[in-house]
């Protein structure tokens, strides 16, 4: 009889771990498509709608709303104080805090200066701000203009076709405010990133293409003399350095 | 007196102790082991509504967390990207277009209605988190969701019960990493001394501190 008892006992344990798995997940993982079970839910959930959670209160079911005109996002600056704009541009470089985006109509907010493209920064740019671009063109631009912006990025070699090189003559000459403009509202086939990168960071990236541009068509004397010999050292006859293929 | 009780009797109690225990240890040991966040959340994998793979996106493609989870370094909600965010690479003459498995996807940016994405991480309302905090203080990504990079579909990695937060607030030298790793799913360190070492190097650096005490969390 207790033979019998222990017999089952084993083989309702090796049941029980063979159907409900182990936690491990490397080993007899346990996967599982139902939600975990919450048995007094009444704290647990309570009546208040978190961030792209559903809600009941509106018709179509989103706790998250549309912009309705006429009113300020959370995080936007208000359109009257352009005092503000500028003062974030002031604090770039260190920890951001708050998201910067604005509605206002001034250069720094729509890269324009009267009906035309400006040109420069509507900040001072430090070795910073240029950092701070590389890091968010990595993220946001890289995969389909690539590292460098000859347009050769990741998703070119997946089957995305005509994105431009930063290295083509156009774009050199073309005015910062317009590449601002790119960048915010898209051009073509490009769609706008206006709503994913904060505007000094906007700013951050169009002076990282212009470094970037800058190193695909440098030649030996934009070098500094005391690093010169470095590059020249292994082929001194070298004068000039081509810019690299794309 | 007769013998009210017949022999073996004297042994039943003995008998009942042992039988309590063969069935109670186990029952015992299911629940100790069954019935805690590490088994009923850990492993969570909901079907979603698109087959979106973050392996092949971030893992193949090299894409940052941050194209997609676009304010989780300035929020305390880290976002679900937006549908424009995956139009980008496939709207109408990009990227495999044309898909079935992207459906879902046109029919959102078409209608306006999002993407009707299942929630995996779903701590209590009655619990205060922030993602930034943890961001922009030396904690990745990997410490809490594991690594969503070699996900095909994603899972929930780690318990978030309210011990397991503590155990990183007691001790966070075990998971501090260098400003430049938080998004990087690939960097570990050598050893677990080395990443004490380092830990705690950055502890007292940046001088971290996190709460503890109930209100931290509770309020
Ligand atoms: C999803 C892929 C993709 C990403 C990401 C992307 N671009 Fe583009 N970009 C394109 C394509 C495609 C074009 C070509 C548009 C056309 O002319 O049809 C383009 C064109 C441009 C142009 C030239 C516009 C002109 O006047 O011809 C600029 C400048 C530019 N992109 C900047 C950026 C910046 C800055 C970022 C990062 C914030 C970025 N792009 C991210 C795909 C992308
Ligand atoms: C191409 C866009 C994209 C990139 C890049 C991306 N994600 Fe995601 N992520 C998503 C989408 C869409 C979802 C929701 C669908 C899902 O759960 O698979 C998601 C879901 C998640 C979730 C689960 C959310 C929940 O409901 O609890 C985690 C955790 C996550 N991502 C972490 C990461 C990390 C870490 C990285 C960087 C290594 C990353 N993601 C990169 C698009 C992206
Ligand atoms: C940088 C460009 C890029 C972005 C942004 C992007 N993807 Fe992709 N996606 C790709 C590439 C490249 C492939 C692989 C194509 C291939 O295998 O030929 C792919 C494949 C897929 C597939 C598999 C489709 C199939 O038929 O096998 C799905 C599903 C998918 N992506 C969903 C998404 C979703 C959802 C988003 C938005 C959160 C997104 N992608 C954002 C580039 C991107
Ligand atoms: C300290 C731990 C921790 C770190 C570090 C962390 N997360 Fe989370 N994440 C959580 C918790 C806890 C939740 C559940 C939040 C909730 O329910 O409010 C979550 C939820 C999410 C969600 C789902 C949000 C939703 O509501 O659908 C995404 C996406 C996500 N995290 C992405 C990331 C990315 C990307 C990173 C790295 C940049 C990251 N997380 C770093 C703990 C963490
Ligand atoms: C891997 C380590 C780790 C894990 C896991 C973790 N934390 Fe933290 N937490 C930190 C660090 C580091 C800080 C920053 C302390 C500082 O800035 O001095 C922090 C700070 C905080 C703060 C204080 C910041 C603020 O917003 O007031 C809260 C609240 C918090 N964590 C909640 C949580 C909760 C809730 C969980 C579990 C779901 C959790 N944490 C899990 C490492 C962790
Ligand atoms: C680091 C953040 C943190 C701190 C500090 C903290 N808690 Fe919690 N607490 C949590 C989280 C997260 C949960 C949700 C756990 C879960 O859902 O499994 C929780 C859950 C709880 C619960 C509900 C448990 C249940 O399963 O119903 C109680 C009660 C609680 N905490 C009390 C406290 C008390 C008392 C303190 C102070 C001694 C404290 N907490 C400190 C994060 C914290």
């Amino acid at each position: 009889m207790v033979r019998y008892f222990l017999f089952l006992l084993v083989l309702i344990t090796i049941l029980i771990v063979s159907i409900a798995g182990l936690r491990d997940y490397s080993f007899l993982p346990h996967k599982t498509k139902r939600p975990p079970i919450e048995i007094f839910p009444d704290m647990v959930r309570q009546a208040k709608v978190k961030a792209q959670s559903p809600s009941d209160f509106y018709a179509d079911g989103r706790g998250a709303r549309s912009h309705v005109d006429g009113t300020v996002p959370v995080g936007y600056s208000a359109p009257e104080s352009s005092a503000q704009a500028s003062e974030g541009v002031a604090t770039m470089g260190s920890p951001y805090n708050v998201v910067i985006f604005s509605g206002k109509q001034d250069y720094a907010d729509t890269g324009k200066v009267g009906t035309n493209w400006g040109n420069g920064l509507p900040f001072n740019a430090t070795m910073a701000t240029l950092e701070r671009g590389r890091e968010r063109y990595q993220i946001q631009c890289a995969v389909c203009h690539g590292a460098t912006g000859g347009g050769n990025g990741i998703a070119t070699k997946y089957g995305l076709v005509g994105v431009a090189s930063f290295n083509q003559q156009r774009i050199r000459e073309m005015n910062d405010g317009e590449i601002y403009n790119t960048i915010v509202n898209g051009k073509n086939s490009m769609l706008g990133y206006g709503s994913v990168i904060q505007v000094p960071d906007r700013w951050a990236i169009v002076a990282y293409i212009r470094a970037l541009q800058r190193s695909q068509n440098a030649t030996i004397n934009d070098v500094p003399a005391t690093e010169r010999t470095a590059l020249t050292g292994t082929n001194a006859s070298a004068s000039t350095i081509a810019p690299a293929k794309q | 007196m007769s013998n009210f009780f017949p022999k073996w009797a004297n042994w039943l109690p003995l008998q009942l102790l042992v039988c309590g225990l063969v069935i109670g240890a186990p029952i015992t040991l299911g629940i100790w082991y069954y019935f805690t966040p590490k088994y009923t959340r850990v492993g969570y994998q909901p079907d979603q509504p698109v087959p979106f793979s973050h392996s092949l996106h971030v893992k193949q493609l090299g894409m940052d967390c941050r194209y997609c989870h676009s304010f989780v370094e300035v929020a305390g909600h880290s976002n679900l990207p937006a549908t424009q965010t995956c139009i980008n690479c496939h709207g109408q003459g990009r990227i495999l277009p044309n898909s079935p498995r992207l459906a879902a996807v046109r029919d959102s940016w078409e209608t306006g209605q999002p993407i009707p994405w299942v929630q995996i991480h779903r701590l209590p309302d009655y619990a205060y988190f922030n993602h930034a905090v943890h961001v922009n203080r030396g904690v990745s990504c990997y410490s809490c969701h594991g690594a969503v990079n070699e996900m095909s579909v994603v899972y929930e990695a780690e318990s978030l019960s309210m011990k397991w937060c503590l155990d990183c607030h007691r001790a966070p030298e075990n998971f501090l990493r260098p400003p430049s790793e938080i998004f990087n799913m690939n960097w570990h360190p050598a050893s677990s001394s080395e990443q004490r070492e380092l830990g705690t190097k950055f502890k007292e650096e940046w001088k971290i501190n996190p709460p503890v005490s109930c209100g931290g969390c509770h309020h």
